[in-house]
């Protein structure tokens, strides 16, 4: 248990439902992860993975259960754990440079100017906004301030950066070069990362581990599938790779029906020991061989 | 472009005004034909009667007199004869203090009504049943309660410039993004330093907006409730020349309300603009 930086012990979500009932998002949850791995959650939209990442950044409680963070229960919201936001959610009033400045000086609120535009900088460089610090963000393309969310969510050196898909309301190009960045920043600091995705290749290229969630109400996390892709893949020949297939398709395969039929297949299914796959093995080609075609007939009377 | 069509406008605006002024000016110019009279009896009708002249002045009385005000804004010669700029100044003073007092209880209890939904709740009933009441309604009770004129009429203004601000500041903190809240959330920002950097600016847009609506009412309003409470104030004014029969100050008395109305505006639409930001 020691070993484990995040832990999400039995964790529970209901609201109260129609007729006095309760609605059960999810319920009895187990979900850890190590110091500097990189995990992605995928399931379909309303399983709770949203709320899973709220309950992480202490947005939001859970109704049962608790999660650990380094050791200690988390109460609330911290500083340890930097959110980035789907919709970016940067103050419009403010500019670059003090968009991230705020961030610094709610961390450390005893720094004079110079140090917290010294430190914001450094985050702004990160990213690759040089030279646009003075810019509000109604001047910057989506790309541009999905970076400045970045930058923030880094500055104050969070133990873990959740990202609540951070890069679905962006376009392809974009979001492959804020990939590009997210995993190089990752891999560059050690920096322990939650991301929740709708996009398999997403998680395919930035994720160690992959949990797999049901469909809600009720969702479970099914499976935990490890990352068989080498640390160093690159973005472009990602598909390449010999494992890479065996690998989306069996997470394409989770979300397309085991996803539905998971808790009827599995009634026997720990949800405390959540069953890793790392698919690698090459799996038994699901294509048929394509059949001889017939001639065509009426090719024929026209010769 | 944009130079030119301004251009072209303001050409329209002189046309339409030369056109209101000449038409004015021709209306006014001879109404009824001259009656002969005794030199006695004519003494005491005056030149509506003796002369043919309108009663309505004409556009160049009140030019000349309106000259005659503006070189002299602030003499005083007693209670009922004082220049318009003290008049207005009057005015204006109340006006700035009931507005400010409104301001200081309008916006912070706005804010508790924006972040509470206990006390909006609460309050609620209260706001709906005061709020669409008549301020001028109010000013026998505050004559009554607080015994001078002159406060009073502040209280009006008061009464009357609080609701649109409580109600915008309420709305505009309500709203706020929930996003901006959470990640002031997960910064850990406490509630105060939350309030001023995150909620304020959200919100001020929409606050401002509702100062410039108050301010526009509380202009409205302290003409009637001057001319309720006597003794100062353009409002006051307008009455006394009416009591005199002098519709050339009455005419003048109107347009400047109506300048100082648009100035008022103006300046709270500048402050509007300043806290405004881009999407």
């Amino acid at each position: 248990m020691t070993d484990k930086f995040i832990s999400i012990e039995g964790i529970a979500k209901r609201y109260p439902g129609a007729n006095g009932g309760t609605t059960t998002v999810f319920e009895n949850f187990w979900l850890s992860m190590n110091r500097g791995e990189f995990g992605c959650v995928i399931g379909h939209s309303g399983c709770g993975k949203t709320t899973v990442l709220n309950i992480l950044a202490g947005l939001d409680e859970p109704s049962e259960g608790t999660v650990i963070v380094d050791g200690q229960g988390i109460e609330g919201t911290s500083l340890d754990r930097a959110v980035i936001f789907q919709g970016h959610a940067l103050f419009p009033w403010r500019t670059v440079l003090g968009n991230v400045a705020y961030a610094v000086t709610s961390k450390w609120r005893k720094w004079d100017r110079a140090r917290v535009k010294a430190h914001a900088q450094k985050f702004i460089d990160l990213v690759g906004l040089t030279g646009s610090e003075h810019k509000r963000p109604s001047e910057l393309s989506g790309g541009m301030k999905q970076r400045v969310g970045i930058a923030r969510a880094l500055s104050i050196t969070p133990k873990i950066m959740l990202m609540d898909e951070p890069f679905s309301a962006l376009d392809a190009l974009t979001r492959g070069t804020l990939q590009d960045e997210v995993r190089r920043i990752c891999l560059e600091t050690g920096q322990t990362a939650f991301m929740i995705t709708h996009d398999v290749d997403e998680a395919i290229y930035l994720a160690d581990k992959i949990f797999l969630m049901t469909n809600g109400p009720g969702a479970v996390l099914a499976e935990i599938v490890e990352n068989p892709l080498p640390k160093d893949r690159g973005r472009i020949d990602l598909h390449r790779h010999p494992y890479y297939y065996a690998l989306r398709n069996h997470i394409v395969d989770f979300l397309v029906s085991r996803s539905k039929t998971f808790a009827a297949e599995n009634p026997g299914h720990d949800p405390r020991n959540v069953p890793v796959v790392r698919p690698g093995l090459v799996e038994p080609a699901i294509v048929a061989p394509p059949r001889a075609v017939d001639s065509n007939p009426s090719q024929a009377i026209a010769r | 472009m944009a130079a030119s069509l301004r251009l072209r406008a303001a050409i329209v605006s002189i046309v339409l005004f030369a056109v209101f002024i000449g038409i004015w000016h021709i209306a006014t110019r001879q109404t009824t034909a001259v009656v002969a009279m005794s030199p006695e009896y004519a003494k005491l009708m005056g030149v509506t009667a003796t002369q043919g002249k309108s009663a309505m002045p004409g556009p160049l009385d009140v030019g000349a007199k309106l000259w005659e005000h503006i070189k002299r804004p602030f003499y005083d010669n007693g209670p009922n004869d004082k220049g318009l700029g003290i008049q207005l100044g009057y005015s204006i003073a109340r006006v700035g203090l009931g507005y400010l007092i409104a301001v200081l209880v309008a916006i912070p209890l706005g804010f508790m009504i924006g972040m509470s939904p206990l006390i909006s709740k609460a309050l609620d009933p209260f706001i709906q049943v005061l709020k669409p009441i008549s301020p001028l309604a109010w000013m026998p009770l505050a004559l009554y309660t607080i015994k001078d004129s002159s406060i009073s009429a502040i209280f009006v203004i008061f009464i009357c410039s609080v609701w649109p601000m409580l109600l915008n500041t309420a709305f505009g903190v309500a709203s706020v993004r929930k996003d901006w809240i959470n990640v002031a959330r997960t910064l850990e920002v406490g509630t105060i330093r939350r309030a001023f950097t995150v909620i304020l600016p959200a919100a001020a847009p929409t606050i401002l907006t509702g100062m410039r609506i108050s301010i526009g009412i509380a202009w409205l309003v302290i003409v009637a409730a001057e001319m309720l409470v006597g003794g100062t104030g353009i409002g006051y004014f307008v009455w006394n020349e009416w009591n005199n029969l002098s519709i050339t100050n009455v005419i003048i008395a109107i347009l400047l309300i109506g300048v100082v109305g648009m100035l008022l505006d103006q300046i709270l639409a500048r402050f509007t603009r300043m806290v405004t930001f881009p999407e």
